[in-house]
């Protein structure tokens, strides 16, 4: 069905669910709704060739039932079929009722409000499958590409029985994919609202150039500490850490957040650095899964100091702090890192001898007391020698604290921050994104 | 990689019970819907598949003597699968009414044929075994009799259980409790039925002071029923964590150098999860993964000659474990599920993959195309991969060691894009001097390379215990998926170890 006919059969399948249950609630009882929708067209490609195809058309509806000092959660697929989903929700319904009259009081559970109502529509033009497969493998003809495309609409809402009503609802697609030169290879992603084949062939053209650097001599780098330049896709996997548990207050209050010296103020971060959370991006929705709005913008780090947690309602209501918006699960979810002053074209002059890398892979807390993180390098990362690249290197673990890294050692950001999209599918597709420049860090710890 | 462990805990997804769509399943009734959507589709589909899929899951979650979360979710659709001109494809609906099963294929076919003329392999129906039969989770008591009172009483006197030291600043108690029904069929007659009961019990207790701060956990996993929450047995081990939490806090760092490591089982299941299971999975071999998991330092040509580890090395896939997490009777594609040797006396003899990735590598595989709920279609996973037991007891293995470690439960891990280079800490180590247990310390790590390390495999216990995690991440589209992991405690030679930062 077009995009417009999927959003408008989800909004009235909505009005539906809400106008059944609303009226359905006694005294003393408060429901808050949230949809999460999507009709995604999922590719996936081996060797600039379909491996497999997906098509997933879904509705998650979760309920929050707040009643008699309990909290239950529950969640359900709508069928799209009114009268069965209606049945449905009157069977969650007495299903909250029933745990709700068994379970002890939930202490810190913030009664319903009415947060307000908002609508924000971007839509988009993607291609049908038919001329989209072609788009994609045509201009990559004779690449070893291995990709994956998910485009479609995304629809989030909430509302609640206080009468808070957001709509967020956007069209658009990602083609994350790889280029491979025998075990050599480079990563990019082509993000838009609409399929546009001069832009897809000037991205395709950006990897192959980098797919030719791969082509120098391989370069024997022994474990040690070398400086560094991380690529923005490289600093964003690195400061990704952060939405790990350690800007969470609730982490923090509960011995666990990694970043519980710099909280303190025991360690302070360079003064190069300030996080934000940013939606002026226009990435994914200000509203939370409660539907409380979070700030167009929210300082977290500023100047190496942190200067707010991320505070939801509850945590709030057990620590007496000031809740900022932020959801269930204190994870930032548009973070954004203020550009330096290195221009590109200064990097490898800047960087003189080191690495250079353009991506991370698998990053973990290592010791988090020291805010340690390890992980690997991978895709096009390079030794560079007088500002020149020699090469590609065999891919190397680091471990390196994070105090160390964003703090003494970050010598200079880039100029130019990058969107990194969100690409990721972990049983829905996920909109958003976080931007950030590239990072030169004096001395990082390879370590195998 | 188990991805995002502590990441997706606490992210509970919000689920339901009595919804939706429950078709009717047993094992002898094809249903007519299945048979009438099939009946009605064009001639160029050469096969076509129906994945009905239903799971139940509960999430109950004490902290500090409190409930922090109740919540269930039904997570509940159809996968629509065809074969149009040898290739496989996909639509995925939550709407499993006749006329949203219609919607579906036909949204399945219009994206195949698109798709076809630049398919990846040319598959055949053969990698679709028309199969038939059963199976069903062992459990002495079922998950719908465990309801939501007793199981938080349970969990509250484990968070109970917990206090006493005001050190001890979070006391966690948390139940997952998945109840699934599969049922698939095909248009050439497959009609399988699988139903699930399973659960991950998790206690964690974390003792901090001044900047300081451990956690110790402890988790059982796998096809059980209500029986696992028997309140005893869990405030005795929630005691024991507090106690240990404590422990740590008050340990020196693991010190650094090359030694003599034992690993328990609960950290011998993610280190044969990382380098055996993930490299030895066809589709990885094969690339389909390049542009995420990542690829493989196992080549084709490995099988039947590598030696992967010491001659002490036997590993298998055994989806009939009983109570192990990813035990099942037959794939996501209708391939009927046996135990086979992956790994013995240290060679390489078989590879994780489908009959789609034996038929497009011509290695020999396993029955593991499986899908992480109806809205995926299935890849090569891991399901049940397990060490087989040797002949020490675990002071036999201490026994053996004059300078050395004991690491017991994950806490980090990373591995690289080829599964080569891995990284792994523990919570809670003990130093083995001239063959016996000695002080414990805090933060321990260890690095190596898999061939390598597997062939300093020295010693191998005798008592096997099931372990496993829910959260396995992998594909793109990106799926969760559950695997069990069995092993005794172990002993390698030689092994690069290290500490946190003092």
């Amino acid at each position: 069905m077009s995009t417009s006919d999927f959003s408008m059969q989800t909004s009235l399948l909505l009005d539906a669910m809400c106008e059944r249950l609303f009226p359905n609630l006694q005294a003393g009882e408060d429901v808050t709704v949230s949809l999460e929708a999507e009709e995604t067209l999922y590719l996936r490609l081996n060797n600039n060739r379909v491996r497999q195809n997906t098509d997933v058309t879904q509705r998650v509806l979760q309920i929050r039932y707040q009643g008699g000092g309990r909290t239950i959660d529950h969640g359900m697929n709508l069928c799209g079929q009114v009268d069965a989903d209606c049945r449905s929700i009157d069977a969650v319904l007495e299903r909250c009722r029933l745990d709700a009259a068994v379970l002890p009081q939930d202490p810190f559970q913030v009664p319903v409000q009415n947060h307000g109502s908002s609508r924000e529509v971007f839509r988009g033009q993607l291609l049908a499958p038919a001329a989209l497969i072609p788009a994609i493998v045509e201009p990559a003809g004779g690449c070893d590409l291995v990709g994956f495309y998910a485009g479609g609409v995304v629809i989030s809402a909430n509302r609640n029985s206080k009468g808070q009503n957001h709509w967020f609802e956007t069209e658009n697609f990602f083609f994350d994919y790889s280029l491979y030169n025998g075990p050599q290879a480079v990563k990019s992603v082509y993000a838009a609202s609409s399929w546009n084949a001069r832009d897809w062939a000037a991205n395709l053209e950006r990897s192959k150039a980098s797919l030719l650097l791969l082509k120098r001599p391989l370069q024997s780098v022994q474990p040690g500490a070398y400086r560094s330049y991380f690529a923005p896709a490289a600093f964003a996997d690195l400061l990704g850490m952060m939405s790990w548990s350690a800007l969470s207050a609730a982490a923090w209050k509960q011995g666990h957040s990694p970043f519980k010296k710099l909280i303190e103020k025991e360690v302070q971060l360079s003064p190069l650095l300030s996080v934000s959370e940013n939606f002026g991006m226009g990435l994914t929705p200000r509203f939370n899964d409660l539907g409380e709005v979070a700030p167009q913008s929210l300082g977290l780090i500023e100047a190496g100091s942190l200067r707010n947690l991320l505070v939801s309602s509850r945590s709030a209501k057990e620590y007496g702090l000031q809740a900022n918006g932020a959801s269930g699960n204190e994870s930032p979810r548009a973070l954004d890192v203020a550009a330096g002053t290195l221009g590109e074209q200064e990097v490898l002059s800047a960087l003189g001898k080191g690495l250079y890398l353009s991506n991370l892979h698998y990053l973990n807390w290592s010791d988090p007391v020291s805010a340690r993180v390890t992980g690997m390098t991978r895709y096009a990362c390079f030794w560079v020698e007088g500002g020149e690249i020699l090469g590609p290197i065999n891919n190397l673990r680091w471990d390196e604290s994070l105090y160390n890294a964003l703090g003494p050692q970050l010598m200079a950001l880039g100029s130019q921050a990058e969107v990194s999209p969100e690409v990721g599918t972990y049983s829905k597709r996920s909109p958003g994104g976080m931007r950030a420049p590239g990072a030169l860090i004096d001395t990082f710890q390879f370590t195998l | 990689m188990p991805y995002g462990q502590s990441r997706t805990i606490g992210v509970l997804s919000l689920v339901a019970q009595n919804a939706t769509f429950h078709p009717s399943f047993t094992m002898t009734e094809f249903p007519p819907t299945a048979q009438s959507v099939f009946a009605g589709l064009p001639a160029d589909v050469q096969w076509a598949g129906l994945r009905f899929s239903r799971e139940v899951t509960t999430h109950r979650l004490v902290r500090d003597e409190s409930p922090q979360a109740n919540a269930t979710s039904v997570d509940a659709g159809v996968m629509c699968e065809v074969l149009v001109d040898g290739h496989f494809g996909y639509a995925a609906s939550s709407d499993t009414s006749e006329a949203g099963l219609q919607l579906a294929f036909a949204r399945a076919i219009t994206t195949t044929r698109a798709s076809s003329s630049r398919k990846a392999h040319a598959f055949q129906v053969a990698q679709r075994p028309p199969s038939q039969g059963a199976y069903r989770s062992p459990r002495a008591q079922g998950l719908d009799a465990s309801n939501a009172q007793d199981i938080t009483q349970c969990l509250l006197a484990a968070s109970a259980a917990m206090k006493g030291d005001a050190r001890l600043v979070s006391r966690m108690a948390h139940a997952m409790l998945i109840q699934t029904h599969v049922a698939y069929y095909s248009s050439t007659g497959a009609a399988i039925d699988q139903r699930f009961d399973m659960v991950e019990l998790k206690l964690s207790a974390i003792a901090a002071q001044g900047s300081e701060s451990q956690t110790r956990t402890w988790s059982q996993t796998g096809q059980v029923g209500g029986e696992i929450f028997e309140t005893e047995a869990v405030v005795r081990q929630a005691k024991r964590i507090a106690s240990e939490a404590l422990q740590l806090l008050e340990a020196p760092n693991c010190p650094s150098g090359v030694m003599d490591l034992v690993l328990m089982p609960d950290q011998m299941m993610l280190q044969i999860h990382e380098s055996i299971g993930h490299p030895l999975e066809l589709d990885r071999i094969l690339g389909d993964e390049r542009n995420y998991a990542g690829w493989s330092f196992v080549q084709a040509d490995d099988f039947g000659r590598l030696r992967y580890g010491s001659e002490l090395m036997n590993i298998s896939f055994d989806p009939t474990r009983a109570h192990e997490f990813a035990s099942y009777a037959f794939d996501d594609s209708g391939n009927p599920a046996l135990k086979q040797m992956l790994i013995e006396g240290g060679i390489l003899k078989r590879g994780l993959g489908s009959l789609e990735s034996q038929q497009r590598s011509g290695i020999e595989g396993v029955a593991n195309s499986r899908s992480a709920s109806w809205n995926r279609a299935p890849i090569d996973r891991m399901a049940n991969i397990n060490l087989e037991p040797g002949d020490s007891s675990l002071e036999d293995l201490i026994g053996q060691v004059q300078h050395g470690i004991l690491m017991h439960t994950n806490r980090s891990w990373s591995i690289d894009d080829y599964r080569n280079k891995f990284q792994f800490g523990c919570e809670f180590g003990q130093l083995i001097e001239h063959g016996r247990l000695g002080a414990v310390v805090r933060n321990p790590n260890y690095r190596g390379v898999s061939i390598d390390f597997w062939n300093r495999l020295a010693g191998v216990g005798r008592d096997d215990e099931v372990h496993g995690t829910p959260y396995c991440g992998k594909g793109e589209p990106s799926q969760v998926i559950r695997v069990g992991h069995a092993s005794p405690p172990c002993l390698f030679r030689g092994v690069e170890v290290f500490g946190g930062q003092a």
